[in-house]
């Protein structure tokens, strides 16, 4: 295993140094790294162990990420308690999770869980739309590439919080601002994704099929896409993570219903182990996203060469 | 100088994968001595290297460098890797490369640049200074690691199958090179290969290895004249032979008939 | 491909240029006659944009808004990268810290807002303590990883060639970690972003973030639409500058990859 196959990890794929762009100085890439991908969104955990060994290293201390899990619970309990944090502003992990399971167990949970969960969907369903044939036109035809190219790499880092704003202005504080956001925040990492993606396939490979005359909506579907498709997945992890970002952060500030408008709810109200409880589930329907969508990028990637190193 | 006695090497001791690659090794180099070490493919070649150079303690036995046992890189040895682009920094220049293993020798400026020049020099890269390893080809690379290894002044250089990534002309120049340096530094060289005519063509004595569980298979003389010569040496009857009577002796584990 | 021929790069380039600046005039134009209460004309945003931040309140909004995020992600940055190169040359430390790291990653970070608030209160304190806490991970995630990947190859050269521990850290790991800290450091650039807006809009008097939310408030639509232009223009400088840094630094990684693949 070479280095450069492990710094691009899930990726053999991996652009060259500069794009195949002509002249210019090639637009900053995208994270086609699997390890920025995953410093967005974690998927599997790490495994670069020193001695490189990987399922030797898993099956001796398998115990040792719960000990982990069990120390960082043991901070949030003792520190309130011990008064080093102010337990009306920090309380006990022990009632963080009393709170938690309480709101389980009354049903108060679900409706704000699903309306995030609306917006999340909403959010990323419409940028897969939008982006992916967009993604894919503009990676195959070079004028459109370079015509494009300033406007998607000018609005790509715009921060879409920036917008929250416009959108309360134009939807008002409900679903659709959600919507929007989620949306419009979602677009890009997909966007440049593909559009990379479809850029890097190898020329080799779009040649034998041309050679064996396979004509191109059956070159897009049998060559193209599954060559882009590591870094199309890698971007749609990206997306979900945003997505739930922004649907999140609209609650929050606008007051659209769900998750993030009860915590804000369950802190102006003092009901500060609700509030916990309600970060912590955010925290974990991120983290089960991510974990969702890794398994699913593994299935569908599984004949891609880094995975079946991964697998060894 | 160098004393191997009874190496042992078990992996994963003590559990149900414990594999033994190395059994029972013994042997010795003399100071200015060419040794090649040839075997099998799997027959822990790379394995030995590591031991005597420190970087893998032994399950048992031991290696002596100049009477003192070996448990950790010694600082009289200076090791040549296969895998060049593995094993020079990418992020430092050939120069940098070269003279990284020198900052802890208090050499002062001025002499640790004379040495690195002097060294890229007699390796033949004197241009390629600044520029970074992965900008060279693949046996320019490898006369970095060599050139690394020298300016460190090492009184034995253990290469580990350096030239097995390099095509085969590019390997007859470097197998010329480490002739060359040796005959220049006076350094001992142990020489690991799995390249048959390369192992005869070097060295003045050659350890052939048995597969796992090695073992030391035999140890043959090599008096062919020097200096080698891609093209004499290689012509003269007594190559042929010796070649022969290595190549059997790795195919078969039984000993083999003794050249007149 | 056929992109290689000259004529049609050369298109490619004029393209390039050509048509971002025929869209922006595009916009002004349609806008002109504006009567759209959320799309004011183009031009009115542009004098907006004269007259706020140009440079009235530049050192009551934009600094403020810079310095709480280049501290936070300062912090952020330093310390994950001395606590990531620890944890991650102990494969236990890095196992164990391992899902907890993962799971306060996940964490959507504006949540966090409103807990800061309890904890710390609404002043700038609270904002950096969030940007940085929320920077940290990331980077610590790819500290550990990218510490723990050092080929082995790498370190054995060093240690048979007597090279000190301590310059072994600083000469072979850090470089050889490099790659992958950046790659972190980028996230949390546009995480440090996000959270910069998002806590001024929710908890603070001063602010680019602030601005934007209190102009949509009081109907000052060109204003806030001045205001989302200078986010815009801020993501864009912030991202182009880590990357002419990452470039710089990482000018050996690039060679490298080519190289090797």
């Amino acid at each position: 295993m070479t280095r450069s196959s492990r710094h691009a990890s899930s990726h053999d794929t991996s652009p060259p140094g500069d794009g195949p762009a002509a002249g210019a100085a090639a637009p900053p890439r995208p994270e086609t790294d699997d390890k920025g991908a995953d410093a967005w969104a974690p998927g599997s955990p790490v495994t670069g162990l020193p001695d490189g060994s990987g399922s030797g290293g898993r099956r001796s201390g398998w115990w040792l990420p719960l000990l982990g899990i069990a120390a960082a619970i043991l901070i949030f309990e003792v520190l309130p308690r011990i008064g080093l944090v102010d337990r009306r502003f920090l309380p006990p992990a022990s009632e963080m999770f009393g709170a938690l399971f309480r709101m389980v167990l009354d049903g108060s949970l679900w409706e704000p869980v699903l309306q995030t969960l609306q917006g999340w969907a909403l959010g990323l369903g419409t940028a897969l739309l939008i982006a992916l044939p967009l993604g894919i036109l503009i990676g195959s035809l070079f004028l459109l590439f370079m015509s494009t190219r300033t406007i998607v790499e000018f609005l790509r880092p715009v921060p879409s919080v920036a917008l929250i704003p416009l959108a309360v202005l134009v939807f008002g504080a409900g679903l659709e601002s959600k919507w929007f956001l989620a949306a419009f925040a979602a677009t890009w990492p997909i966007l440049l994704q593909t559009l990379y993606g479809v850029r890097d396939v190898d020329p080799v490979a779009l040649e034998t099929a041309r050679s064996f005359g396979i004509r191109t909506p059956e070159r897009l579907w049998r060559v193209v896409l599954p060559s882009a498709s590591p870094y199309i997945l890698t971007g749609v992890r990206i997306s979900s993570a945003v997505a739930l970002i922004l649907s999140v952060t609209a609650e929050l500030v606008l007051g659209a219903p769900g998750l993030g408008q009860q915590i804000n709810i369950a802190r102006q109200s003092g009901a500060v182990a609700d509030m916990y409880a309600l970060i912590i589930v955010t925290g974990l329907i991120g983290w089960g996203l991510n974990i969702l969508l890794s398994i699913a990028e593994r299935r569908l990637l599984h004949w891609h060469a880094s995975q079946r190193e991964r697998n060894r | 100088m160098l004393r191997v006695e009874n190496l042992r090497k078990v992996y994963q001791e003590g559990t149900k994968r414990a594999f033994e690659a190395v059994a029972d090794l013994s042997f010795t180099v003399k100071e200015r001595e060419l040794v090649c070490i040839v075997g099998p493919s799997g027959a822990g070649k790379t394995t030995l290297l590591k031991m005597i150079a420190g970087l893998l303690p032994p399950s048992a036995g031991a290696v002596y460098l100049d009477d003192e046992k070996v448990t950790g890189p010694p600082e009289k040895m200076a090791l040549v890797f296969q895998d060049y682009s593995r094993s020079l920094y990418p992020w430092m220049t050939v120069e940098q490369n070269v003279a990284f293993p020198l900052k802890h020798r208090k050499l002062g400026k001025v002499e640790t640049t004379e040495l690195v020049r002097d060294t890229l020099q007699s390796v033949g890269l004197a241009g390629a200074w600044s520029k970074y390893p992965w900008q060279l080809s693949g046996g320019m690379q490898q006369r970095v690691a060599i050139a690394r290894a020298l300016a460190y002044q090492p009184e034995i250089l253990l290469m580990d199958e350096p030239f097995a990534s390099v095509d085969a002309q590019t390997r007859a120049d470097l197998e010329d090179l480490v002739l060359q340096l040796r005959a220049r530094y006076g350094v001992t060289v142990v020489f690991v290969t799995h390249d048959i005519d390369e192992s005869v063509y070097l060295s003045d004595r050659v350890v052939v290895l048995s597969p796992s569980p090695t073992r030391v298979q035999e140890i043959v003389d090599v008096p062919l004249p020097r200096p080698r010569d891609q093209v004499e040496t290689k012509e003269l009857p007594e190559f042929a032979q010796l070649r022969a009577y290595v190549w059997r002796s790795i195919k078969r584990p039984e000993t083999s008939e003794v050249p007149a | 491909m056929r992109e290689n021929s000259r004529p049609i790069r050369v298109l490619g380039v004029g393209l390039e240029i050509a048509v971002p600046i025929a869209l922006l005039a595009l916009w002004a134009l349609t806008s002109a006659g504006s009567t759209s209460f959320y799309f004011p004309p183009l031009l009115d945003i542009f004098r907006a944009f004269g007259d706020t931040w140009l440079f009235e309140r530049v050192s009551t909004d934009v600094l403020p808004s810079l310095a709480r995020l280049f501290t936070g992600y300062a912090i952020a940055v330093v310390a994950a990268v001395v606590i990531g190169v620890a944890l991650g040359s102990s494969r236990t430390l890095g196992r164990m810290v391992d899902p907890v790291v993962q799971f306060l990653r996940a964490v959507p970070p504006p949540v966090l807002i409103p807990a800061g608030i309890l904890v710390l209160g609404v002043g700038s304190g609270m904002k950096v303590a969030l940007i940085a806490f929320v920077c940290f991970w990331p980077v610590l995630l790819n500290a550990i990883d990218g510490v723990a990947s050092v080929d082995p190859a790498l370190r054995e050269t060093a240690r048979s060639f007597q090279i000190p521990a301590r310059e072994r850290l600083f000469r072979v790991v850090l470089p050889s970690a490099a790659p992958q800290i950046f790659a972190g450091a980028r996230v949390s650039l546009s995480l440090a972003v996000i959270m910069m807006v998002v806590s001024e809009m929710v908890a603070s008097t001063n602010g680019i973030g602030y601005f934007v939310l209190q102009s949509q408030r009081t109907y000052a639509i060109a204003a806030m639409w001045s205001g989302i232009f200078l986010l815009a223009i801020l993501g864009y400088v912030l991202n182009a500058l880590f990357l002419l840094v990452e470039r710089r630094v990482l000018r050996w990684h690039r060679g490298a990859r080519a190289g090797a693949g």
